[in-house]
């Protein structure tokens, strides 16, 4: 009964498409909704960077909701909120699973959770390790990594793992395949107009997600020059070859929290959460903040705006 | 007589597993005050690790997420979630800390789902870090609430791996040597396990709870020894720390 892999797996594949990705420093700065309308087809599978409620790129994540895109891919590594949203659009039927329907120590998501008990949607379990692990392989140019977890469990029987014998020591092993995503959804901390992305804090797993997907669309706090960047080449997390499209967006992980900026916006988290156990309360949630918003702004704006930032950045640096 | 609920418990012994020197990688509410705890009291050369990044903090506030900016609050390094599973499979981590919905005799663990997988009655988050912590830390441990709906003969899902079915099989399937389950910490008492058989059994008991308690709140047959320990209470110390530096706002000492 193992699961489903719903990407490309053959990395001669994917570097005869990586060969052909333009890597000229061109200005790729737009706004988020051309962006998903330019790079995200329904069908596509999706990898969203971050870590469900921290450094979230949630301008990106609106828009496919208002663009009202259907039958994605997904990949769930802690997708806390990012998942929530997605699923308050249904806008996946197949998803690689380590850690969904959760929003960790705020409680579970009711609306996710009918999705996924459903029975409509097509899961294939993962650890966040092998998660992380799978879009390491695919940023290495290999097909597979083989890992010592998983091993002997559900998890393994319903993911689509493996197991291999290591040619070495002859130690059993699992594998798991590389992780290909069609497109990847980014929030940094810095990007100058060619893509080239600072994060300060946790890197989760993007530096081997924008190598790894086909089209890397980067939401940034703000727009740096390339000066900024070559003075600290170190501090480069994505490089600009990675990146098809670039929109300055701040205060862009709101309602989550920003690493060193802001802290995330629970007042607001909770609220969605509650009005879930309620249909019309929930059609009315999203309608006020997502489809009859005309960008993030709008939604910012709404739910506070410059006066509720204050207020998470003092949270943030604990003051 | 000191008076405490049990949260404030359970976290005390928690903490008091990790001695001085050692690496855990925790979670947040529980997990994260015994560290806090641990940190404050006996254990000021702890290492706390966040699977999302998180290395070494000085932990000043509770997070809400594993990867809030909580968990690298004066770290000494963030950095990516395959770098923390990677030190986990090296053997760097002592222990870690995990719960579920259901555990079993071996210390496997289901937080996926109840009932059949493929249309299931609940859906839960899943594995999350939990099965790659659980293989590759030296040390699991589990702090829950005790309940026949939780200890249960059979779990729907094996989500994390315990000693899976007892004896050597977590070698037989290719876990790394000599890691696994450790204790289980609970509101009746405190379980490790059966060095052959690597079935769950009593070590100690909390002042007050009794040999019915484990049995009225265990589905599967609990191995009672002859002699088994009674539960150290928290120092009126310990207390003192928990409530005022670790967890002011009672946010996790407040759920009993």
């Amino acid at each position: 009964m193992p699961g489903d892999i719903f990407t490309e797996i053959d990395n001669d594949v994917m570097r005869a498409f990586f060969r052909n990705k333009k890597k000229r420093l061109v200005d790729k700065t737009t706004t988020a909704a051309e962006a998903v309308r330019k790079y995200l087809k329904d069908g596509d599978y999706l990898a969203i960077g971050g870590f469900g409620g921290v450094r979230i790129p949630t301008a990106l994540i609106h828009e496919v909701l208002r663009q009202h895109r259907k039958d994605l891919g997904f990949s769930g590594h802690v997708s806390t909120f990012d998942c929530q949203m997605l699923a308050a659009g249904s806008c996946f039927d197949r998803c690689d699973a380590a850690y969904v329907v959760g929003l960790e120590a705020r409680g579970l998501s009711r609306a996710s959770r009918k999705l996924f008990e459903s029975g409509n949607l097509k899961v294939t379990e993962w650890s966040n390790g092998a998660l992380a692990w799978r879009f390491k392989a695919a940023a290495m140019g290999l097909s597979y990594l083989p890992i010592r977890s998983m091993l002997g469990t559900d998890t393994f029987k319903y993911s689509a793992a493996k197991i291999i014998e290591c040619p070495f020591t002859g130690k059993k092993m699992g594998a798991v395949p590389a992780l290909y995503p069609d497109v990847a959804f980014i929030h940094v901390h810095r990007a100058d107009v060619y893509g080239n992305c600072q994060i300060d804090g946790i890197i989760v797993a993007d530096d081997d997600i924008a190598k790894a997907s086909k089209a890397v669309i980067i939401t940034t706090e703000k727009i740096v020059s390339n000066d900024d960047i070559r003075k600290e080449p170190n501090r480069t997390i994505i490089p600009f070859w990675c990146v098809d499209a670039v929109v300055e967006v701040p205060y862009g992980s709101y309602p989550g929290n920003m690493p060193g900026l802001y802290y995330s916006d629970e007042a607001h988290i909770a609220e969605w959460l509650a009005s879930e156990s309620d249909e019309a309360k929930f059609k009315e949630f999203l309608d006020r903040n997502i489809y009859s918003c005309k960008d993030f702004d709008e939604y910012l704006k709404k739910n506070g705006g410059t006066k509720k930032m204050e207020e998470l950045k003092k949270l943030e640096h604990l003051k | 007589m000191i008076k405490y609920n049990n949260m404030e418990l359970m976290i005390t012994i928690a903490a008091r597993q990790l001695e001085d020197g050692a690496v855990v990688l925790v979670g947040t509410g529980v997990p994260c005050a015994a560290a806090m705890l641990a940190q404050l009291t006996s254990s000021p050369n702890l290492t706390i690790m966040f699977e999302a990044g998180g290395i070494a903090p000085l932990l000043q506030t509770m997070p809400i997420s594993v990867g809030d900016s909580r968990t690298t609050y004066k770290a000494i390094k963030a950095t990516t979630m395959a770098e923390i599973m990677e030190l986990c499979q090296a053997g760097i981590v002592d222990y870690c800390f995990l719960g579920g919905a259901q555990i079993d005799r071996y210390g496997n663990l289901n937080s996926t789902v109840i009932g059949d997988y493929k249309k299931p009655k609940t859906r839960f988050p899943g594995s999350g870090g939990a099965n790659d912590l659980a293989s590759l830390c030296w040390r699991t441990m589990v702090v829950t609430p005790q309940n026949k709906k939780r200890f249960v003969n059979k779990i729907d899902f094996v989500t994390t791996p315990g000693y899976l079915e007892g004896g050597n099989s977590r070698e037989k399937v290719g876990l790394p040597k000599n890691t696994g389950p450790y204790k289980v910490i609970t509101d009746i008492g405190v379980y490790g396990y059966h060095p052959e058989t690597k079935q769950m059994m009593l070590l100690s008991l909390h002042p007050g709870a009794t040999i019915d308690n484990v049995k009225d709140n265990t589905e599967f047959e609990m191995i009672i020894p002859d002699k088994y320990e009674t539960t150290k209470e928290p120092t009126e110390e310990e207390l003192t720390i928990l409530r005022e530096k670790v967890d002011p706002n009672k946010v996790i000492i407040g759920r009993s």
